[in-house]
């Protein structure tokens, strides 16, 4: 059945599925979704092809959020296919945004991803240790698997993208606001706007309270309660909130979850994962250091700051592909 | 079922690959009251500092953020110094304090990135410490120097 009805997409690459739920939480809204907009494609939800998205003309479709990192050549072509099949062209969630989770493999280099999914892990046995290669030859012929990027890309980093959406996955009410707003035909934000998200850090709608005082050590979330609604910084939990875009309304630190940075970083000028790095440690009481032993003091401070196990989990979480010296050969593993 | 072995990874281009080295960028931040004094004096003194060195001074250690210094690797430098005040000396009571904690998860998160540890050295130099600063920052070189090739 033809429509009048402006295309709406919705595509996958590296990513878990989240953003599809997501959508689906919007609940009775779907079918505001579907008032306004043909929403055509979806290997989620609709059993649209690829095919069916080549033979349309370009720009037909009239908007595209795109979730998910690019792994793969795979991702790659199908994110070149819809940028060049959409008008608006949305990188959706943190994976899209930023890299996101499949972009902490490019911690490690690709045979190490491949060594741990298909041979280390506990739950594998696979004492042939056989591993995935691009070609594979099989009694009915030769089979095809799309290769791995050298490294794990945003989406910004290999198509043009008009607007992103953050968000690990982007929340439910500001899904179907931002569908309104397209909706409503009011006017866009100006390309490369970020959207469904608050230009102030999580700190601002959270409900914790400041009580302007350091954090004495920094700790993990095991290592001790939370006390209900004093600000998670102050009392030295690893919480990125206050680096962090918001429009979350500060679920998680609500909920005694510390912020681990979906929403990507405020400052989009500078490295994401530094710039958190600054401003989490200055939450730390450096103490005096007038008529103190060098040494101790520093061994205190070494010590107080040892709850950071794993900077680069911490710091970026949602943006390894985003940080300024991802292009870098890598001298150490 | 045949199956492959390992992609080889796509290698990197390496300066070191038939290419003669340029010469190397170190580039360090010298806080203005004390390690800048320090290598003030080391001029005055004639002590020998390496052509290398690409000094930017600073008001304070406390002053130089995080994504400067991974934007100076982004930009080519071979390897990063801070040097600040003594803890205790600081002109502003905790700057350097302040750049102590955070060189001091920098110097884990620099591996993490993949960049050799050894690139990035946080240190102090007092005013009076002329002969330090010349040591340090040979010792450094030599260092990078040596990574290098």
């Amino acid at each position: 059945m033809t429509t009048q009805k402006p295309k709406l997409a919705m595509y996958w690459a590296a990513s878990c599925g989240g953003c599809e739920v997501s959508l689906a939480n919007i609940h009775e809204a779907i079918l505001e979704v579907d008032a306004h907009f043909d929403f055509m494609f979806c290997p989620c939800l609709l059993d649209t092809k690829k095919k069916d998205i080549e033979a349309l003309p370009d720009g037909d479709i009239f908007l595209t959020l795109f979730n998910g990192a690019l792994r793969t050549e795979e991702n790659l072509e199908m994110a070149t296919l819809l940028r060049r099949k959409s008008r608006l062209f949305v990188a959706f969630g943190s994976c899209a945004a930023t890299g996101g989770i499949p972009a902490l493999a490019n911690h490690h280099g690709i045979a190490d991803v491949l060594e741990t999914a298909f041979c280390s892990v506990p739950s594998i046995d696979n004492p042939e240790r056989l591993i995935p290669g691009t070609t594979c030859q099989v009694p009915d012929g030769e089979l095809e698997l799309p290769a791995f990027l050298t490294r794990v890309l945003a989406l910004h980093e290999a198509v043009p993208v008009d607007y992103t959406m953050p968000g690990c996955p982007p929340e439910s009410e500001q899904i179907i606001a931002v569908v309104r707003h397209v909706a409503s035909g009011a006017p866009l934000p100006p390309s490369g706007a970020q959207i469904g998200c608050t230009d102030r850090a999580v700190c601002d709608e959270c409900p914790r309270e400041k009580r302007t005082t350091l954090a004495s050590r920094l700790i993990r979330p095991f290592e001790a309660l939370p006390e209900p609604g004093w600000c998670l910084v102050e009392q030295g939990f690893l919480c990125v909130g206050s680096s962090t875009r918001g429009g979350c309304v500060a679920l998680c630190p609500t909920a005694n979850m510390p912020c681990t940075g979906c929403y990507g970083s405020l400052d989009q000028s500078a490295d994401p994962g530094a710039t958190a790095l600054a401003t989490l440690v200055a939450a730390v009481d450096p103490g005096s250091a007038v008529g103190v032993d060098e040494t101790a003091l520093l061994a205190g401070l070494k010590d107080a700051l040892s709850g950071v196990a794993d900077p680069l989990g911490t710091f970026y979480r949602y943006s390894l592909s985003e940080t300024v010296v991802a292009d870098r050969a890598k001298e150490v593993e | 079922m045949s199956c492959q072995t390992l992609p080889t990874e796509q290698t990197a281009e390496t300066s070191s690959a038939n290419v003669t080295p340029g010469p190397l960028r170190i580039v360090a931040f010298l806080c203005n009251w004390c390690s800048y004094a320090g290598a003030d004096k080391a001029g005055s003194n004639q002590l020998p500092v390496p052509s290398e060195l690409s000094v930017i001074r600073v008001m304070c250690s406390g002053r130089i953020e995080p994504p400067l210094i991974l934007e100076a690797f982004q930009k080519g430098a071979d390897g990063v110094m801070v040097l600040a005040c003594h803890p205790g000396d600081c002109h502003y009571k905790e700057g350097n304090i302040r750049a102590f904690c955070r060189a001091e998860l920098l110097q884990n998160l620099v591996p993490q990135l993949g960049i050799d540890p050894k690139r990035f050295r946080f240190d102090y130099v007092s005013a009076a410490e002329a002969e330090k600063f010349s040591r340090i920052t040979n010792e450094f070189v030599d260092k990078m120097r040596s990574i290098r090739l």
